[in-house]
């Protein structure tokens, strides 16, 4: 009972905004190109369906590339951290570096680089970017927070450094890897959407171009559609990897146990 | 077995953990390192285990160095691990055959009482279970010697009787040569054969107890006797 109202109240909170934002919009004639009402924005996501589910698979396959790219690069970087030091204290500044320069400002640069005759690469190194810090700061933490006992006892019965990192310290770092994951799937919807915006005109066909069309044309209740379908497709993201996280942990981790 | 031959480590921070520290343990002896917390005991066990290397002085083993079995004053399982795979870990590393290190980890934890508790994970496990499996994974890999560094230390007293009582068993059926580190005189009176003093600042041997036959339980008289020299030995120590 208890969890059904978990599920329900938040839909019920929508439901009432929607009622009151339906009501408001109709009582002061609000103008569409201003703020259209709830049923406008559902009539031209209808009228719009399948120019915006095509916008949809452009940012989402963006998304899952830079998301897959990033992974795969955050890991095995923290990897080599794990196993060298001086790697570590030459490389991390730079990763360092690059989180902290707005992605916005090399965006162009990158573009420029990769030219627009590539302009789906250029989108998803931008949004691999993005996503990439948090996995990377994830894996090495959780690279180094391996047991010092238990790594005494690969050492004790002579295991390689590719025995104790496979059986001691990737299980010890897959929480905090998941952790960043987490983060990072939405970062890399962002970094997705902000390399389209940079990309502009004609040449990136995403749900943010789609947006910066609709607001060109005051076609506002479609704007509010693509915002609508992206802010869902970023729930999702965090939904699909939390799931993820809750079966690989719910077993042994502290942070999936108090969930179940 | 085993002999530390005017052993000295100085830590990171510069502190004189041990110095000139000198002991032996014959095979099939049952050895109680005991002292005050502090006192180097640990780093000790680490240099006897090879963990550690000594700054000065040797650790030698008579016949090329043992198989070693070690245990840790927490479980230090794998949380995401169940028991039976954790006791396995000694003989995955080995890299022996997955059947093979299944059956021998099984039957280590049926001998520490763990039969029926393979697929358990460590968060299911009480405290005494965990060190259970914890000590089935030091057996595992057959050892001839087995460290343990005060693995009782964070149980309840009832607890600790029993897995007292239980290593005991072990070192008769194996025929085992222990060196136990402890805090304990309680503990280190009923199931050492020898107590070896220690004190800190720097860690080094202050005494050298052979205990009497006779201490058949925690309350015979032997052992009763056994834990006034032992607690004299160490005021003694202590005050000097």
């Amino acid at each position: 009972m208890k969890r059904l109202m978990d599920i329900l109240l938040p839909f019920a909170v929508a439901a009432l905004l929607l009622g009151i934002w339906e009501w408001a919009v109709a009582h002061w004639q609000v103008p569409p190109y201003v703020l259209p009402a709830p049923s406008a924005i559902a009539r031209a996501f209808a009228d719009n369906f399948s120019s915006l589910m095509d916008a949809l698979a452009s940012t989402l396959a963006v998304t899952l590339e830079a998301f897959a790219a990033a992974t795969i690069l955050g890991v095995v970087t923290a990897i080599g951290f794990s196993q060298s030091r001086v790697l570590e204290r030459t490389l991390y500044p730079y990763a360092v570096i690059l989180q902290v320069t707005p992605v916005v400002a090399i965006a162009p640069l990158i573009l420029i680089w990769v030219g627009f005759e590539r302009i789906n690469l250029a989108l998803v190194i931008i949004a691999t970017l993005v996503a990439f810090f948090p996995i990377l700061a994830g894996a090495t933490l959780g690279l180094k927070s391996a047991d010092f006992n238990l790594m005494d006892l690969t050492r004790l019965y002579g295991a390689s450094r590719a025995q104790s990192l496979w059986r001691i310290r990737l299980p010890t770092a897959l929480p905090y890897l998941l952790s960043g994951m987490k983060t990072a799937g939405g970062l890399a919807l962002i970094g997705a959407v902000v390399a389209e915006f940079v990309a502009g005109s004609g040449t990136a066909t995403g749900l943010a171009w789609r947006i910066v069309e609709s607001g060109n044309r005051l076609e506002i209740a479609t704007l509010f559609a693509a915002l609508a379908l992206l802010a869902f497709t970023g729930v999702m993201i965090f939904a699909a990897l939390s799931l993820l996280e809750w079966a690989l942990l719910r077993r042994w981790h502290e942070s999936a146990l108090s969930q179940s | 077995m085993i002999a530390l031959s005017g052993v000295a480590k100085r830590f990171a921070n510069g502190t004189q953990a041990l110095k000139n520290l000198s002991f032996d343990v014959a095979a099939g002896e049952f050895v109680s390192l005991l002292g005050p917390s502090g006192c180097g005991k640990s780093t000790a066990l680490r240099l006897a285990a090879g963990l550690l290397t000594p700054d000065a002085g040797k650790v030698l083993y008579a016949g090329g160095k043992p198989e070693i079995g070690f245990v840790f004053q927490e479980p230090t399982l794998m949380p995401w691990a169940d028991a039976l795979t954790n006791a396995r870990l000694p003989l995955d590393l080995k890299n022996i055959p997955g059947r093979e290190a299944s059956d021998r980890a099984a039957a280590a934890l049926v001998r520490v009482g763990l039969a029926g508790f393979e697929r358990a994970y460590p968060r299911e496990l009480s405290g005494g279970m965990k060190m259970r499996v914890s000590i089935a994974r030091a057996l595992v890999a057959r050892p001839q010697l087995l460290l343990l560094d005060e693995p009782f230390a964070a149980l309840d007293e009832i607890t600790r009787n029993a897995l007292g009582d239980d290593l005991l068993k072990l070192w008769r059926e194996d025929g085992l040569t222990i060196l136990f580190v402890t805090h304990s005189v309680g503990e280190s009176s009923y199931l050492s054969r020898r107590v070896l003093v220690m004190t800190p600042r720097p860690g080094h041997i202050v005494n050298d107890i052979a205990l009497p036959f006779g201490r058949d339980s925690r309350l015979a008289p032997a052992t009763i006797e056994a834990q006034r020299v032992i607690s004299d030995a160490l005021n003694t120590a202590m005050a000097a």
